[in-house]
């Protein structure tokens, strides 16, 4: 369970370019959820996300995460809560660390860490069987730097390792936007099957409005900071595409021409 | 070579290889370049040096050193992750305070150890040749560094030290504080530095107060030289590399000095390794540019 209340944050604040990139968003997401976020560039989206992680602080409003404020906590100090996914995939791993390595370290994300050897029995059984159930063939390479494999490799890697160690919410910052097509697929295939293997809170940005209804249990859109659509249950399940870039068009009153936004 | 020079040399390199291991953990490990280590080094000498002549036991005195050069390595971390002072710039802060402290603490530019009880008094004169007893001694710590700092490295701590200096971004989303583990790192590695001064006082019989000079240099030199030869294949791997660069290093100064038709007196050395450095840092541009084409 987590819950975000009355969330502002303002960029440069008191300057020419200030910019409101989020205006009061209150969301709640129950324990179990799978929320698509979509929305156009600058729509808050990543502010969002970067607001829960501990990257961001916000101006006012509060993050209540398992029943803690984490509001003004540093994103190290809520790591024990807060898995993620970043959009770059040498963004979420070490290259120059083995991969056993990169699955150590998540395994005690947010823990306490001593002087045990990070690679003991047990962990490292269970990071080989983690891997191996990927079917790519990498539980024979845990020894190979990071940085020596695709970028399909690395972000299904980094999925693996968001869910070694428990958290409240799974965060995916379009994980799969630099990944070409049959990667994607590959990644987002295994998004699902983990989310419902560990039953995960999940919030992943996307730009593609298929997946924002294919995925997942929610839809949310934003726009210039603010949630302008939210829709579960029956009345997603019959939203077509269409409906959703006529609802997207209505928000932004202009054409879509020049944006990234993908249909399909 | 004379097999005294020889052995002179190991020696050297081996009170040296401390230096590498501590440039090895800031340089490669925390992405931190540290130039501290030239303040460190006299620093662990004198500490060493001063307490000595006092009475303390040795082994205690060279503890101590190893105490003052990880507070100067935490001071040069603080100062720039909690002020956000560029790296370089803060050390070499630290870097130029510290030849005042030094002098402080020593009194006078330079303290002799001569007749006094050092770590290595209980080994002299038991059958082996002082010039061996002292690289057989530094052999024995210098393995049990290795193995230390190793172990340290795999552990759940050192893994989050060493994402610190890979990706910090990374390792604070997996819940380390970088902030904390870049100053226990700098801070080890000057430990270390101090370490190999203290160690330098005692078997040389003396502690001099410009003896820093160009430490990180030789540091250097001693790291890039080792993984020149031993291209990494574990952790364990690339800091006994170090070492042997360390050695190496060392080696090949001393058969330049005795080589006469190359006219090298002992004050070129520091120009010979800068340009040694230099000439291993650009060498890779080199070869991939090579291969690119």
């Amino acid at each position: 369970m987590i819950s975000v209340e009355s969330l502002a944050v303002v960029f440069n604040k008191g300057t020419p370019l200030e910019r409101r990139a989020l205006r009061g968003v209150s969301l709640a997401v129950a324990s179990g959820e799978f929320c698509c976020v979509i929305g156009s560039n600058g729509a808050g989206k990543s502010t969002l996300l970067g607001a829960i992680a501990g990257d961001v602080l916000p101006d006012s409003g509060r993050i209540v995460l398992a029943g803690r404020d984490v509001s003004r906590l540093p994103a190290e100090a809520r790591a024990g809560l807060v898995a993620r996914v970043f959009q770059d995939p040498l963004a979420g791993s070490c290259g120059a660390l083995t991969i056993a390595e990169n699955l150590a370290l998540a395994a005690a994300r947010g823990q306490r860490r001593g002087l045990a050897p990070a690679l003991g029995r047990a962990r490292a059984e269970t990071i080989r069987t983690r891997v191996a159930e990927l079917g790519i063939g990498l539980e024979d390479r845990l020894g190979v730097p990071m940085g020596s494999l695709s970028g399909g490799q690395r972000q299904a890697l980094s999925l693996v390792m968001a869910t070694l160690a428990p958290s409240s919410i799974v965060l995916l910052d379009e994980h799969t936007a630099a990944l070409d097509p049959a990667n994607a697929e590959f990644v987002l295939d295994l998004t699902r099957q983990l989310a419902e293997r560990f039953s995960l809170t999940v919030l992943m940005v996307t730009h593609s409005m298929r997946q924002a209804l294919d995925l997942g249990t929610r839809t949310l859109m934003l726009h210039e900071g603010e949630i302008v659509l939210d829709m579960t249950g029956a009345e997603r399940a019959s939203l077509t595409v269409e409906d959703l870039v006529e609802r997207f068009r209505t928000a932004r009153g202009q054409e879509l021409a020049e944006d990234r936004l993908l249909v399909g | 070579m004379s097999s005294f020079a020889f052995f002179g040399a190991v020696e050297l390199g081996l009170v040296y290889a401390f230096v590498a291991i501590g440039v090895y953990l800031s340089f490669r490990v925390l992405d931190f370049p540290d130039l501290t280590v030239d303040g460190s080094f006299p620093l662990g000498a004198g500490c060493a040096a001063v307490a000595i002549v006092a009475g303390w036991n040795p082994w205690l005195a060279t503890a101590l050193a190893m105490a003052a050069g990880a507070l100067a390595g935490f001071a040069t971390a603080f100062v720039s992750v909690r002020f956000r002072i560029l790296h370089l710039l803060a050390s070499i802060l630290t870097m130029i305070a510290l030849f005042s402290i030094n002098l402080r603490i020593m009194g006078r530019p330079n303290v002799a150890l001569l007749n006094q009880e050092t770590v290595l008094s209980p080994f002299y004169g038991r059958g082996l040749a002082d010039h061996l007893v002292r690289p057989l001694f530094l052999l024995v710590l210098v393995a049990l560094a290795v193995a230390l700092v190793a172990a340290f490295l795999k552990s759940d701590l050192g893994l989050a030290m060493r994402a610190t200096g890979a990706n910090p971004r990374m390792a604070r989303a997996q819940g380390v504080r970088t902030g904390l583990h870049v100053m226990a790192g700098v801070a080890l590695s000057n430990a270390l530095v101090a370490l190999a001064g203290a160690l330098f006082a005692q078997t040389n019989g003396f502690a001099d107060v410009t003896s820093g000079l160009g430490t990180i240099v030789v540091g250097l030199a001693a790291v890039i030289v080792g993984e020149t030869l031993l291209p990494r294949r574990s952790i364990a791997l690339a800091i006994a590399a170090c070492v042997a660069g360390s050695v190496l290093y060392r080696l090949a100064v001393q058969l330049a000095l005795n080589l006469d038709v190359l006219g090298l007196q002992a004050s070129d050395l520091n120009l010979a390794t800068a340009l040694l450095v230099l000439l291993t840092l650009i060498l890779p541009r080199f070869r991939k540019g090579a291969s690119a084409a």
